[in-house]
């Protein structure tokens, strides 16, 4: 336990925490995203899914609290680290040129809160549904598809998902880093590991909001 | 030879108290003068005007002392890569250019006078644990111990770090993790160095954060500042190895405790 | 005559007696022994933290004295010899070539042109050895073969294998070595570290070192340091001459408060003058820079046989070149000593067949070599060089020939120190460049890195016991008045400096004292041309002290005022060099004078009047200072004309 804490309180202990915690929420989205599509295939389908989701009845709250538990610990580290690294900073320079870092890598923290954001609405959305039009517990294919057939609400998610790629794209390339995996030899998988999941989750996710846009969601 | 008119603007800072300002020389160089010979210059004018001249640390003037550092135009040690300030020449300015020129800016590095600043942090480091404990005449011969060709290579590129401290200063967290990760990979990439291998992990990252320096959040722009061109592979190690002694630390052994 | 009353300089060499090979091991047993529950009650002062002060004070700390340490850099790990390049000698053998102690011992006192002690040279080319094993311990990462074992090269004047090297920067890695080991003890609380401090002066108690006064270089404070033994390690004087490849900090006033204060300084004119650095650029020019000698391995030094010839050197085929070094020089080619090296250059160019700006440079060419082994082979063994080449200069050096000019390098005289490293003075150690004992006249390649850490590591840590068991201290802390009195002298003289404001900056009077020695006590010395600086350096130095400009305050960081002071002590130490030099009546090592050469121009020592050691005495302000002889006794060596042809 002792590590544990002492890892806690180091910088480098901090980044691997949110390493973890977003691999698991990274592994988490991938099967959401998965299910997700499957409104392509027909609404009942996801329906089904839905309802082999609740038949866990209130054990569905162990994933949920441990979800919960790695988008608690993610953003506080991220918090405390963004603290850190204001103070460390001291003053600010008239001139910083930052060749190096992607634009990825400098919107992590506002990219981040963004997300946090979303993940709010989208739980009040489709979860517990009060800021739905016309939400029916069970009818998850139809909900999601009435959903957005607000184009301000199907924008938002597309913006969103565009968001989360940019952190997807610099954060699991830093996981590499953070964890230490970084051989010369092996490098260039990072960035296209980083880049396939990005396209598969974000692209995966993103495919819904912009077909309702295209009004090819029914 | 070609000469150059120039802009510059200095930070001018006289004392770690005083609020600084930026002010505005014009100089005339010589494309084959050093950065630091074209400081010389502004400096000459300045006394010869009756004004102090600008501060800065210098001296060896051959990119190895480290003592050399300031952002010109944003940049740690300017914009040629791979070269200090004091081997930056002329002739990567054109005329007519402008050139900004600020110190080192982060809480761990406070300004002392102009583009001065105190790096004495990077010293606490080191002493806490960047070494092998080694005695004066206890050595064994130095074939005795096998070194593999490579990995002396790979430590050599790590050790060239010369503590400038241009990546805290490129870094926007005024993180210290190339710094740290240079003195820490050189060491474990050589037997001499694994004896201690985790406890100097734990030891000179604990110094590390308690100097005040951000988290790496893996930028990168440490690496691109390095005048010695050190990898973030090193803070890939040290990562690696500061979680794994993390892991296996006792809590009787203490980290970064140092005896004789 | 005036001045102190004439009592001749006691210079008691404490060379033991006994067989060469058995004289460090039987002094070293018969060395006494501070005990180990009083050593920490004894303050050692290390000034300097460069290789020999680094490793001086790491060692003591380690065998438990109380040590101090000193430096006016940031940071001990800025020391200067940081820059060097080449590598390290020692005599391991382990390339079979048929190296031993003996041959590093033979070749380092002829390299040094016989005017170096045999005792001296013989221990340290023994405890050579050592410092490799040492510094492999300490994890500096020392080039290797595919094996793992350490990889040798030869270098500058030795026909062996034993250069130990990590890549061009062999002296960084092995004072980040030393560094470390400081930074260790600074951890442990047995070090106490002051960076940003500048000595200004020495204090002597009842004909003791006992201290230091030291300034503050960031606050100005003028402090005192009280201890059992002062040591200094604060490195050489080239930078008398304004351009050399010194780092700009360099300066000579710790040991020249020292001298004033009593110890004796040995051989001042003998500077070494390093043949392979990039030629001057311009009039703004600060500094030079060496590149290393290594690069004599397979670079080919020429210049074009006809004078004033502007083509570029492409263009010159190879009947037009000449290949100076290895037509006067056949058996050691580009690889002759460094003063011999030196001295060809500046003959080519004083005929008129230098090239670049000025027409003050000759060739290194790569061309030969790239095509015999491949420019991946020479990118392999020099990349760092070339890359610093061409960003000093830009230009590419493996496709066009470097161009390369001396330059003052090292300074081999310093404060006379005795077999146990001490200077005239009880009390006072002198370590490093900034002593004058095994290089003579001249120092070979990689061994300045050799015998600072000789000096540190392994022969100070034992011989300074010795001085502090036998002594009889006297209670000694820095209310005593000597204090006082010192640092009032440095206030005055600092609040002195600041109150000139006259007309020229300080850079202005270093850079013409610099010509002035570079003209007149260089490479080539005359009896005319010594006799001129000694009359110009007293008028110098009083337009000096009547019109310099020093702006700021004493309490501030003021780079101006550090500057000021170096250079005025500079202006004294100038004439000590040039009197040196005019009572050397003979060529030797890196001392040329041009009343001394045979017929084909070669060195013509003196060895009748002249095999000895100058050691110069301070004797008061306004007083000449008295010139001293050591007599060096060869016992196992044959003086010898030394030949590299």
């Amino acid at each position: 336990m002792n590590a544990i804490i002492g890892l806690w309180r180091s910088t480098i202990g901090k980044k691997i925490a949110m390493s973890l915690t977003g691999l698991l929420l990274v592994g988490f989205l991938i099967s959401h995203m998965i299910s997700n599509v499957l409104v392509f295939v027909d609404g009942a389908s996801l329906d089904l899914y839905g309802a082999w989701l609740r038949g866990f009845g209130p054990l569905l709250w162990i994933p949920r609290l441990i979800l919960l538990g790695a988008v608690v610990i993610h953003i506080a580290a991220a918090y405390q680290l963004s603290a850190l690294a204001r103070a460390g900073r001291g003053g600010s320079y008239r001139d910083h040129d930052r060749p190096a870092s992607t634009y990825a890598s400098r919107t992590m923290r506002w990219g981040g809160v963004l997300i946090l954001v979303f993940i709010i609405f989208h739980i009040l959305h489709y979860t517990v549904g009060i800021i739905h039009p016309d939400f029916r517990v069970g009818e998850v294919g139809r909900n999601l598809v009435r959903g957005m057939e607000s184009k301000p609400v199907a924008l938002f998610y597309l913006v969103s998902m565009i968001a989360l790629g940019a952190h997807f794209l610099h954060g699991i390339w830093s996981v590499f880093q953070t964890l230490g995996i970084n051989h010369p030899t092996w490098n260039r998988w990072r960035r296209g590991i980083a880049i396939g999941l990005t396209v598969l989750v974000a692209g995966g996710f993103a495919s819904i909001p912009a077909a309702a846009l295209l009004g090819w969601l029914r | 030879m070609s000469t150059m008119r120039l802009t510059l603007k200095v930070w001018r800072q006289a004392s770690p108290e005083a609020k600084g300002e930026f002010r505005t020389y014009p100089v005339e160089a010589d494309e084959h003068m050093s950065f630091l010979e074209m400081l010389d210059v502004v400096n000459e004018g300045l006394i010869a005007a009756g004004e102090e001249p600008i501060a800065f640390d210098h001296d060896c003037r051959e990119g190895i002392c480290g003592s050399c550092g300031m952002m010109i135009n944003g940049k740690a040690h300017g914009p040629r890569a791979a070269t200090t300030a004091c081997q930056l020449h002329m002739r990567s300015f054109k005329d007519g250019d402008h050139i900004l020129i600020e110190p080192f800016r982060a809480s761990a590095f406070p300004v002392i006078r102009d583009l001065v600043v105190d790096r004495s942090s990077f010293d606490r480091i080191i002493q806490a644990g960047g070494y092998v404990s080694v005695g004066t005449g206890a050595a064994p011969d130095g074939n005795a111990i096998l070194v593999p060709k490579e990995m002396a290579e790979r430590a050599m590129d790590a050790a060239q770090c010369i503590g400038c401290g241009a990546c805290v200063a490129a870094c926007p967290n005024a993180s210290a993790m190339l710094f740290t990760a240079a003195k820490v990979s050189h060491l474990a990439m050589l037997p001499q160095g694994q004896p201690e291998r985790h406890r100097r992990v734990l030891g000179m990252v604990e110094q590390m954060d308690s100097e005040g320096f951000g988290g790496c959040t893996n930028f990168a722009e440490c690496e691109a500042a390095c005048p010695k061109q050190i990898s973030i592979e090193n803070i890939a190690r040290m990562n690696r190895d500061f979680l794994k002694a993390s892991l296996r630390e006792r809590e009787e052994t203490g980290a970064g405790a140092v005896s004789n | 005559m005036t001045g102190a009353p004439d009592v001749p300089m006691q210079l008691d060499d404490r060379i033991p007696d006994g067989p060469l090979a058995e004289k460090w091991d039987r002094h070293r047993s018969a060395l006494r022994l501070v005990s180990p529950a009083n050593k920490r009650k004894y303050h050692v002062i290390v000034v300097g933290s460069g290789l020999a002060g680094a490793s001086a004070a790491a060692s003591l700390a380690e065998l438990g004295y109380n040590v101090s340490c000193f430096c006016f850099q940031d940071s001990p790990r800025r020391a200067h010899s940081i820059a060097a390049q080449g590598g390290i000698n020692a005599a391991k053998n382990y390339q079979n070539d048929g190296d031993s102690v003996e041959r590093l011992f033979r070749d380092t006192i002829k390299g040094g042109d016989f005017r170096s002690r045999e005792g001296n040279v013989y221990r340290l080319s023994q405890v050579s050895a050592d410092i490799i094993d040492q510094c492999v311990a300490q994890g500096v990462p020392f080039a290797r073969e595919y094996g793992g074992l350490l990889a040798n090269r030869s270098f500058g004047g030795a026909q062996v294998s034993r250069t130990f090297y990590a890549r061009g920067q062999t002296g960084q890695q092995l004072l980040i070595g030393a560094y470390q080991a400081l930074e260790r003890q600074i951890a442990r609380g047995a070090v106490q570290m002051y960076t940003r401090h500048e000595m200004l002066d020495l204090v002597v108690i009842d004909g003791r070192a006992r201290g230091i006064v030291v300034r503050d270089m960031v606050t100005g404070a003028i402090e005192s340091h009280a201890g059992h033994d002062v040591v200094l390690a604060t490195g050489g004087y080239g930078n008398v001459f304004y351009l050399s490849t010194n780092a700009k900090g360099c300066n000579v006033t710790a040991a020249f408060r020292a001298w004033k204060r009593g110890a004796g300084f040995a051989n001042p004119s003998f500077t070494q003058i390093h043949p392979t650095c990039i030629p001057v650029s311009g009039e703004y020019q600060s500094k030079l820079t060496l590149m290393s000698e290594s690069l004599r391995n397979d670079g080919r030094v020429w210049v074009p046989l006809k004078q004033d010839d502007t083509r570029l050197p492409r263009d010159i085929p190879d009947a037009e070149r000449d290949y100076f070094l290895e037509r006067k020089y056949p058996s050691f080619g580009n690889l002759a000593p460094r003063d011999i090296a030196s001295r060809a250059a500046k003959e080519a160019c004083d005929e008129g067949r230098g090239v670049g700006r000025g027409g003050l440079g000759v060739y290194l060419d790569f061309a030969t070599a790239i095509s015999r082994l491949g420019e991946d082979v020479i990118r392999e063994r020099y990349a760092n060089l070339f890359e610093m080449y061409e960003r000093i200069t830009g230009e590419n050096p493996y496709q066009t020939p470097m161009r390369i000019y001396p330059a003052v390098h090292y300074t081999m005289g310093g404060t006379w120190v005795d077999y146990n490293l001490m200077s005239t003075l009880p009390g006072l150690h002198v370590i490093g460049e900034a002593n004058f004992s095994d290089h003579g006249a001249n120092r070979l390649g990689a061994s300045a890195l050799m015998q600072g850490l000789a000096d540190g590591y392994f022969v100070l840590p034992y011989t300074i016991g010795d001085y502090i068991a036998g002594t009889k201290f006297a209670e000694v802390d820095t209310s005593h008045s000597a204090f006082a009195e010192a640092e009032q002298q440095v206030r005055d003289r600092t609040a002195r400096l600041l109150a000139i404001n006259g007309s020229r900056s300080v850079d202005s009077f270093h850079k013409e004292l610099g010509k002035l020695m570079w003209d007149h006590c260089g490479m080539a010395r005359s009896r005319e041309g010594l006799e001129l600086a000694l009359r110009r350096i007293p008028e110098l130095r009083a337009e000096f002290w009547a019109d310099v400009r020093v702006l700021g305050s004493a309490d501030t960081l003021n780079q101006s005022l550090e500057k000021a002071g170096r250079v005025a002590d500079f202006m004294e130490f100038a004439e000590l060099m040039c009197r040196d030099a005019l009572e050397r009546e003979e060529s030797c090592g890196g001392h040329f004078r041009v009343e001394y050469q045979t017929p084909d121009g070669e060195a013509l020592r003196n060895d009748d009047e002249f095999a000895h050691v100058a050691v110069w005495e301070y004797r008061g302000e306004g007083v000449p200072a008295k010139r001293n002889v050591e007599q060096l006794e060869f016992e196992f060596v044959q003086l010898a004309t030394r030949s590299y042809k």
